[in-house]
């Protein structure tokens, strides 16, 4: 039970994580259950077309959350969290490619379909360990932690800043998306990689395969949520809340601002890889149009609607915006890009604080009219 | 007087002479002997090579156009079919012959062989034709195919040919003849003397001298010689690489420049400058679209048309939404990113989500031949020479009018420029208004390059943006440099590494570039430089 006090201990004084993480789970388990348990033919029945919508969003919701701690909490716009995500989605998608074995259209036990359309002979060397569920785990956090470290090393030692670090950020993701849309790199050119078949021995089409998947990113969701919640509570968190309102100030105390902010940025590069991962499995594909600036910065806006700088209005922005454009994109295609764009405009200029701003002002003046 | 008149007469009555003969030799074509056939034809290309008349029958004999009458061998080109009726035309005369079935009409059959020396005929009476475009091209073809049946005509047509172009050519090929075939001494000189010229021609006779001749002196003159030519293509292909990377730099230049406004001197990150660059491209369009017979003078026109539709969208941008952001340049970012979506998706609801054509002007296709191994094209050249005006009426804007100055005090000192009586929501507006205008006037330019379509902005802004901070933020020149730089670099380098890779190494440089000066090439100086 210590266990379990410690967690709380994290979501204390959180109402709002409490309440969100809360309704995630009920939403999660009566999803779940509706979709296994109750027959098809039930009006209860959910079908799992509905669990792998949700499952995405989940994701999403993990890679907003990341991105809000950079930018709620460091001040630091990253441009380029797309990057992080899709480094982690490709990585899972290699494993993915590797335990399709013979079964590809070629039937070519020892290459992925695209390389013998492409006349490889030869696995490319960075594929190799892929086959390994171990490997693929560590080099989904690893690989984006690298990227990360690197980018942000150099950045943050030569105080890049503001408008700049976001410009560059920028271009870093629109590099990669360069580099992974040529079909030499290997992985697949612009039809990305697909035709998944199963994952760890399970069947990725099974309904229990994608419960599943869908527990696990809720899991992932909400530990996510509880070590940028135990980071902000520590000390360590009250330093690069510092640092994002006055940071030469904290520089002059005698902090080293550098290696604050490069620790962060790696932290959430790593969520960012892990919810590219619980991503890919689930929508059955990755292509490096995720690396485009459009969808980073589509990214920043989930969590300036939901509200920037608390960690569950993050996840409120990922879900309710992804759910907006799930619903309009098929009802009403057209509206949805003008409402789109019209909500980037009015959330900046009369919601500053997100949906989550608006709530809590609406609630001090119910308070007050008491 | 007399005797001229007399000569006069003479000679008219020996050209029609010739006309006739031309007549009556062309007969000795209706053979059913191939080899035949041959002979007469470079029989009379030699006599007749100054003919009209033997031109146009060689041409609709090369078409498969040539029929001669049964009954009277009248040689006769073929005008219309009417099922099995032919309307012919008389070769010599012109007369029209009334219909007739095709069964009293005979083809003059020809085969491949007959096919290519009538071409190598024709391109011998092009070389002797009155139209300089005419003789030039023949000229070329000559060098391209050369044989050593052509060294007569060559000499002939160097006597009296007065262009130095051709006869540069000529020479050449000459030349190359002379190497090939003279006596040794010829050789040496020859050889020698083709370290004057460039073609791949030349480049490949020495070549073959070097590898075949027996002679020593020969191949070390050989040898020098190649040394020179090679040079010389190196420097052109050097010079093409470097015009090459100067249009793409002031394409990226074009592209830049508004931004350079909006985001360096107003602090301003605005997101939908592409789509004020595609708002102008879609002018072009519309243009187009709407003066069909304008097409000539359509970019032109799309010039100021774009600066002001381009303009006037800014402005409602920045009374709209940007007015309330400044000093937040996260925020306008996000503003002006959503404002990019609902200008992309107008566009798709009134031109269609397709990409649309937008023609070319006859006076920007092609291009100017400077050598045989360089061309520059027109739509290059022009873009060129029309970014350097932007930039320089810009520049002028900026430092020169009242106008400028009053920009620059708002965008250093907002409170002091307006304690000063300058009223700065109108320096806002106009100074994105311009910054806007020259996004639509890139738009035009841009339309002349590549589709047009709803995508096009994002195709450009983060290029427009690292030109921006690689250049240094509110500095014109250094926007100015920064976008010739990428551009040569681009070009350079694409070469060895492919298109899509120089574009990343390029992003990768800007990046570290950025690490090493986060201000750019010419940060700005000063007490304001810090935010």
């Amino acid at each position: 039970m210590k266990n379990k006090s410690f967690i709380l201990k994290i979501l204390e004084n959180d109402k709002g994580g409490k309440i969100v993480l809360s309704t995630l789970a009920v939403v999660v388990f009566v999803v779940s259950f509706c979709n296994l348990f109750v027959p098809s033919s039930s009006a209860f029945y959910i079908s799992t077309f509905t669990v792998t919508i949700l499952g995405k969003y989940l994701a999403f919701a993990l890679l907003a959350l990341a991105l809000d701690l950079v930018w709620g909490y460091l001040g630091v716009l990253s441009l380029g969290h797309g990057a992080f995500f899709a480094l982690g989605g490709y990585g899972l998608a290699m494993y993915l490619m590797r335990q399709i074995g013979d079964r590809g259209v070629y039937g070519n036990p020892d290459l992925p379909d695209f390389m013998v359309f492409m006349n490889l002979k030869e696995l490319p060397w960075f594929w190799y360990g892929f086959d390994n569920p171990l490997f693929t785990f560590i080099m989904i956090m690893l690989v984006p932690a690298i990227l990360a470290f690197v980018f942000g090393w150099f950045a943050f030692k030569s105080r890049v800043t503001g408008v700049y670090l976001s410009i560059i950020t920028q271009a870093m993701t629109y590099a990669l998306m360069l580099a992974f849309f040529r079909n030499d790199m290997g992985f697949g050119g612009n039809n990305g990689l697909t035709d998944f078949k199963d994952i760890l021995g399970f069947d990725l089409q099974a309904d229990s395969t994608r419960v599943g998947l869908l527990i696990i990113t809720f899991l992932a969701l909400t530990l996510g949520y509880l070590i940028c919640r135990f980071i902000i509570n520590s000390r360590l968190g009250r330093v690069i809340i510092s640092i994002r309102d006055e940071e030469s100030r904290v520089r002059f105390i005698g902090y080293k601002v550098e290696q604050y902010k490069v620790f962060i940025f790696v932290v959430s590069a790593i969520l960012a890889g892990i919810a590219g991962a619980l991503y890919v499995p689930q929508v059955g594909i990755i292509n490096p149009g995720v690396f485009s600036p459009l969808f980073s910065i589509e990214l920043v806006i989930w969590v300036a609607i939901g509200g920037r700088g608390t960690l569950y209005g993050a996840i409120i922005g990922a879900i309710v915006v992804n759910f907006a454009s799930t619903y309009f994109t098929s009802a009403l295609p057209e509206v949805w890009l003008y409402a789109l764009g019209g909500l980037f405009v009015l959330v900046t200029l009369y919601l500053p604080k997100g949906v989550v701003g608006l709530i809590s002002q609406i609630d001090s003046k119910l308070r007050k009219a008491k | 007087m007399k005797i001229l008149k007399i000569i006069l007469l003479n000679l008219l009555i020996l050209s029609s002479l010739i006309a006739s003969d031309l007549q009556s030799d062309s007969q000795e074509l209706l053979t059913n002997s191939y080899s035949k056939k041959e002979t007469v034809i470079l029989d009379l290309t030699k006599k007749y090579k100054s003919e009209k008349k033997f031109e146009y029958l060689l041409q609709k004999l090369l078409a498969g156009d040539l029929y001669y009458t049964k009954n009277d061998n009248r040689i006769v080109f073929l005008k219309e079919k009417k099922e099995s009726n032919y309307l012919t035309v008389d070769i010599f005369s012109g007369e029209k012959l009334s219909e007739a079935s095709k069964y009293d009409f005979k083809k003059v059959k020809i085969n491949n062989k007959l096919r290519n020396i009538i071409k190598a005929s024709l391109a011998k009476i092009n070389l002797f034709s009155t139209d300089e475009d005419k003789r030039l091209n023949s000229a070329k073809n000559l060098l391209k195919n050369l044989k050593l049946d052509d060294k007569e005509i060559i000499i002939e047509a160097l006597q009296s040919e007065k262009s130095s172009n051709i006869r540069d050519i000529l020479d050449e090929a000459n030349t190359i003849l002379i190497a090939q075939y003279g006596t040794t001494e010829e050789k040496y000189k020859a050889v020698d003397k083709l370290g004057g010229f460039i073609s791949s021609k030349t480049l490949a006779t020495l070549k073959d001298v070097l590898n075949n001749s027996e002679d020593e002196k020969l191949k070390t003159i050989a040898e020098s010689s190649l040394d020179i030519v090679e040079i010389k293509k190196s420097i052109y292909s050097f010079i093409e690489t470097a015009f090459f990377g100067l249009s793409m730099g002031s394409v990226l230049l074009l592209a830049a420049i508004g931004l350079a406004i909006t985001f360096g001197v107003m602090k301003v990150i605005n997101m939908a400058h592409g789509e004020l660059i595609m708002i102008g491209a879609y002018t072009t369009y519309t243009i187009q679209q709407l003066f069909p017979n304008l097409i000539e003078y359509s970019v032109i026109i799309a010039v100021p048309c774009a600066f002001i539709v381009s303009g006037i969208v800014g402005i409602l941008i920045e009374r709209l939404v940007i007015r309330h952001l400044y000093g937040r340049p996260l925020e306008t970012l996000l503003a002006t990113f959503g404002v990019s979506l609902i200008l992309q998706q107008l566009v798709r609801t009134i031109y269609s989500p397709l990409n649309q054509e937008v023609k070319t002007p006859s006076w920007m296709s092609g291009a100017w031949e400077v050598n045989s191994s360089l061309f520059l094209t027109y739509n290059r050249l022009y873009i060129v020479i029309f970014s350097v005006m932007v930039f320089l009426a810009i520049l002028y804007v900026m430092k020169k009018t009242s106008l400028g100055l009053k920009v620059r005090a708002v965008s250093q000192n907002r409170p002091i420029a307006r304690a000063m009586g300058i009223k700065s929501s109108f320096i806002d507006a106009a100074t994105f208004g311009i910054g806007s205008g020259i996004a639509g006037v890139a738009g035009v330019a841009l339309s002349q390059l590549t589709n047009v379509g709803p995508n096009l902005g994002q195709a450009y802004i983060v290029d427009s943006f690292m030109v921006v901070v690689f250049g240094g933020v509110g500095n014109l020149w250094g926007t100015l440099i920064a976008a010739l730089t990428l551009g040569e670099i681009n070009k350079f380098i694409e070469p060895i590494s492919g298109a899509v890779l120089a574009k990343v190494i390029i992003l990768v440089f800007i990046i570290l570039f950025i690490q090493k000066r986060p201000r750019g090439l010419f940060p700005q100086k000063g007490r304001d430089a810090q935010d």
